[in-house]
């Protein structure tokens, strides 16, 4: 069981990092508790990997200290550290068992043959691998390999945490699901610290109770899945985060509504309106395409739109709409009308987040 | 109707049918030919059925070469596969380290084969050669290939060890290089030794190039003649004959025709035979649903 | 012109790859290929291409018989998973490279080759070299150069597959706008149904080598014809009651009797399978028709918008996608609420036998 502190960590690849950018994190202070499922989600080169690679000691940061329960273990090597990880690609030994690939961190840690065997077949069974015990790992599909790789993590009683690098990526939508769930069991169950990192905002935020959102080398916004919908601290997060991303429009606050440039006002709530008008950056409104509502006539305090296309995606659908030149897009859920021509789009005050030089403003 | 436009590509490939069928085809017709006849000269043969196949194989020196070839590729494989992996574990991983080991490594396979043989008898000339100067004078040790039969086995083995361990080493290399960095990070997360990951990540990654490597050893050390011809002529006595050499000798010099040609073909069926066996044992290694 | 195969198989030793493949693609069309890993989906890329030759069957574009000519004599281009460019040239060459091969003149090929870059916005990346781009800009250049000969069949094997997910959303919508103003047949694989609907078109649901159906996409997604189509087009996982139909209802596990409504009521008597996905279940009633269905909750996943609980009633498992966010307790009962009305009903074989309209 740990705690895992990240205190002012920095790093780089380059032996004399002079600017920022030379950075692959910049400033990483944060602190993961003990039994937490966390994720750290970001485009490729955001440095999620790296931060993963100087938690689990593959990597020593170029400044700062990783803490396991108060306890330093930034110069310590992976081995030293109490923690396994399942990598995008099933790693497993190929000419092993199930059963002795599942042993081996344990043998190799000179445990007892009887203590072993205890501890392979309790694992084996809560992953459901017990039928496969005595077959060679390589021939087994993708979602059972990965099973494999995080049973090796789990076999071991001093493991605190299990990192998890993409660990879906090879693995069939349908399977994605099963393997996901008995993730989340397997954490429900054993409570060790989960760490997950992804691109896919879905396997993040579905995974994770704490997702930390990675942009540039920087944690934008560490918070719950329903905090980084409803309330994203950035602009990167509300673009990020949610299928399609959030819509904003540039806006000026004239007294308790957004004017938006040629296409009208939005009412606001009177405290986010009074704190709009205090504020001297550039303000943007964005909403998520889910809370737009959609009218087949307009009426005063919506703005008109015209439907550029709809798509069809099954359980729910998109609506591509011009608005003064701008697009902004809504989803209607499947047994809503299809709306088309000129439109009045409404937004509902609740769900109106207002943004200062893409920070939003609270 | 079927019609293959393509057909025309077969075309391109009978260059190829033509130089295999000169190269191999007709010489091994030719041989299997030799072998059931008695030749006394040019358009003078009585067929003999399978008599010479029976000599040959009643044939003690034929014997003793044989033992004598098996033992040497014995050796020469215990010697190069462990040797040629352990040069390419010791290897640097990149940059110029990397290329220069490289390089190095592969002077000796550019070498032509039977100026090896005449490198290897001056270097260790009693007299003037670096090493047999080196053991007989310095060190004080009797040492001369042309006249002990066990310094002549250990000059053999010397040169052939130093220049194909090195084609062990470049394909042991190369199959190290194509283990994702992952693997290893795992196994240091598990807690796995050097040896464990040696024996479990390393070893199985390479069996593919190993087995290549396995064969390629075999079949040239079975088949070797140059260099030994070149170095000891076969002695001192027969004690570095090997099978080649035995069969040029009663091939050749004693142009017994009929008998080589059955010899080869015991030969060739042995090299098949075996390079099969050992083909299949390799294959299976680590394949196979249970355990 | 179309494209069509009729009765192609591939074998490779005991395995079957392709069995009994007939298709028809127009000229123009969307067709995405949608099965999971080791569906076939390749190979049949890689037949209709001219990479491969199938072990039996004829391949014809319009009325011409292609079946055995190599890829270099047909107009196709093709998209792959890895993002192949050439290394030594710039981007500009890169997409250039199929032009200058065609032989056409060299303002021609400026012209056209600003134009593609243009449309996928690389063209301020021309003067750079493959390795200096990011994973995005590189398959950007790959689909620049395979759109810039408008060849009549443009082919992409799961193409995104291994870019950023928000990078993939963006490249869908362009790809999906690039498609409609083209004239090659596209054909597109992926093993996400979410980017079949997204993409629109044609769909082509391949299982176990074999094509099990076919049709404009809304369509196949919501009258899948067996089984299996339900399970490979559906994510998340499409929800199944096996039940009895007996004197006018139907017995599903002990505590569940549905009167039969609607489109169910014209089954026969004997056992089915009800399928419902998981956005057509929810927590509280909707409409006077929803039946009950008594299950115990063993997991529930948050998404920020979304709420998803896994519960199990008697053997079959439940996944229930509810708008927003709902705590719900593991291991607590609960009452999850369907419509009959949206059942899909197969028979005994997996085959459907009664969909809603």
């Amino acid at each position: 069981m740990a705690r895992i502190e990240l205190s002012k960590i920095a790093h780089s690849y380059h032996p004399n990092p002079a600017e920022p950018a030379d950075y692959a994190l910049k400033r990483i202070h944060t602190v993961w508790k003990d039994g937490g499922a966390y994720a750290l989600l970001g485009p490729s080169g955001c440095g999620k990997t790296t931060l993963l690679n100087i938690i689990s000691g593959l990597v020593t940061p170029s400044r700062g200290q990783v803490l396991y329960d108060d306890r330093d273990v930034t110069p310590l090597p992976p081995e030293k550290r109490n923690i396994a990880q399942v990598f995008q690609f099933p790693v497993l030994y190929d000419t092993m068992s199930v059963y002795n690939n599942l042993a081996f961190p344990l043998r190799n840690r000179k445990m007892s043959d009887a203590r072993i065997k205890e501890r392979v077949l309790e694992v084996a069974d809560s992953l459901d691998l017990t039928p496969f015990l005595n077959k060679k790992a390589a021939g087994l599909a993708a979602d059972a390999k990965q099973k494999i790789s995080l049973g090796r993590g789990l076999v071991r009683s001093d493991v605190a945490a299990i990192l998890f690098d993409e660990p879906l990526t090879v693995i069939d939508p349908q399977m994605k699901w099963e393997l996901r769930r008995k993730l989340k069991e397997i954490h429900e169950q054993l409570k060790l610290t989960f760490i997950y990192v992804t691109h896919d905002q879905t396997e993040a935020l579905t995974f994770a109770d704490q997702v930390a959102v990675m942009f540039e080398g920087e944690i934008v916004q560490l918070g719950s899945p329903q905090d980084l919908f409803e309330n994203p601290e950035h602009r990167f997060v509300g673009y990020f985060i949610g299928s399609p991303g959030m819509n904003f429009l540039k806006c000026t606050i004239e007294g308790a509504s957004a004017h938006i440039d040629g296409a009208g006002c939005i009412e606001l709530a009177p405290e986010i309106a009074e704190k709009g008008r205090k504020a001297d950056g550039k303000l943007e409104i964005g909403i998520r395409p889910m809370y737009l509502k959609i009218h087949t006539r307009w009426t005063k305090g919506m703005l008109k739109a015209g439907v550029k296309g709809v798509e069809d995606l099954g359980s729910y659908r998109i609506v591509t709409l011009d608005v003064a030149g701008r697009t902004l897009k809504a989803m209607l859920s499947e047994s809503e009308a299809v709306p088309e021509g000129t439109v009045g789009v409404s937004f509902p005050r609740q769900w109106i987040r207002l943004f200062e030089d893409g920070w939003l403003i609270k | 109707m079927e019609k293959w436009p393509d057909n025309k590509a077969w075309l391109l490939v009978l260059p190829v049918f033509v130089i295999v069928a000169f190269s191999a085809i007709i010489p091994l017709l030719t041989v299997i030919n030799y072998s059931v006849q008695d030749i006394f000269g040019p358009g003078q043969s009585v067929f003999v059925g399978v008599d010479w196949f029976r000599e040959m194989l009643q044939d003690y020196r034929l014997r003793e070469a044989l033992w004598r070839q098996f033992l040497f590729s014995g050796l020469v494989l215990i010697i190069e596969i462990p040797l040629g992996v352990l040069i390419a574990l010791a290897m640097p991983k990149r940059g110029w380290k990397a290329s220069a080991a490289l390089v190095t490594l592969a002077l000796p396979l550019l070498i032509p084969w039977n100026t090896i043989g005449t490198i290897w008898i001056i270097f260790t000339r009693p007299d003037i050669g670096l090493l047999g100067a080196v053991i007989n004078n310095l060190l004080g040790i009797p040492f001369d290939h042309t006249a002990s039969p066990l310094d002549a086995w250990i000059t053999v083995m010397l040169m052939e060890v130093w220049h194909w361990t090195p084609l062990v080493a470049l394909l042991a290399y190369s199959g190290l290089r194509a283990i994702p960095e992952a693997y290893y990070q795992a196994a240091r997360i598990d807690g796995a030794s050097a040896w464990s990951t040696f024996l479990y990540v390393q070893l199985p990654k390479m069996r593919g190039v190993l087995t290549i490597a396995f064969l390629l050893r075999f079949m040239d050390s079975f088949l070797i003649y140059a260099e030994p011809f070149v170095l000891t002529g076969g002695g001192p006595g027969n004690s570095t004959t090997f099978l080649s050499l035995y069969l040029v000798k009663i091939a050749l010099l004693q142009f017994d025709l009929g008998p080589g040609a059955a010899f080869s073909l015991i030969y060739f069926i042995i090299v098949l035979l075996f390079s099969f066996i050992f083909y299949q044992a390799l294959q299976r290694v680590g394949k196979g649903e249970t355990v | 012109m179309g494209l069509t195969l009729k009765d192609v198989d591939k074998v490779v030793g005991r395995e079957i790859y392709l069995k009994d493949i007939n298709l028809h693609l127009e000229p123009g069309s969307r067709n995405v290929i949608l099965g999971r890993t080791l569906a076939g989906k390749t190979t049949l890329l890689r037949i209709m291409a001219g990479l491969d030759r199938p072990g039996r069957g004829r391949i014809r574009v319009g009325e011409k018989d292609v079946t055995g000519v190599s890829v270099r004599k047909r107009n196709v281009a093709m998209v792959y998973q890895q993002f192949i460019n050439y290394p030594s040239l710039s981007v500009f060459n890169n997409i250039a490279s199929p032009l200058k091969l065609a032989g056409l003149k060299k303002d021609e090929i400026s012209r056209r080759v600003n134009e593609t870059a243009a449309m996928l916005h690389i063209e301020d990346l021309l003067d750079r070299l493959p390795a200096e781009l990011s994973g995005g800009q590189q398959q950007r250049v790959a689909i620049a150069r395979a759109l810039v000969r408008e060849t009549d069949l443009l082919l992409m094997d799961e193409p995104l597959v291994n870019l950023d997910y928000k990078l993939r959303e963006e490249l869908r919508i362009e790809l999906q706008e690039i498609f409609v103003r083209g004239r090659a047949i596209v054909v597109y694989t992926t093993t996400e149904p979410t980017e079949a609907l997204m993409l629109g078109g044609n769909v082509i649901v391949m299982d176990e080598g074999r094509i099990l159906q076919t049709g404009p996409t809304p369509e196949v997604y919501r009258h899948p014809a067996s089984i299996r189509v339900a399970e490979v087009f559906s994510d998340p996982p499409i929800n199944f009651l096996k039940g009895t139909v007996a004197s006018g209802s139907v017995q599903i596990g002990e505590r569940m009797t549905i009167p039969l409504l609607g489109h169910l009521r014209a089954l026969g008597d004997g056992a089915y399978t009800f399928g419902a996905r998981s956005n057509h279940l929810f927590l509280t009633p909707n409409n006077e028709d929803d039946v009950k269905i008594p299950a115990r909750v063993e997991l529930t996943e948050i998404n920020g918008s979304e709420t998803f609980i896994h519960a199990r009633y008697d053997d079959f498992r439940l996944v229930v996608q509810e708008k927003g966010v709902r705590h719900v307790a593991i291991g607590s009962d609960i009452d999850i609420y369907v419509n009959p009305a949206g059942f899909f009903a197969y028979d005994a074989d997996g085959i459907l036998a009664a969909a809603p309209a």
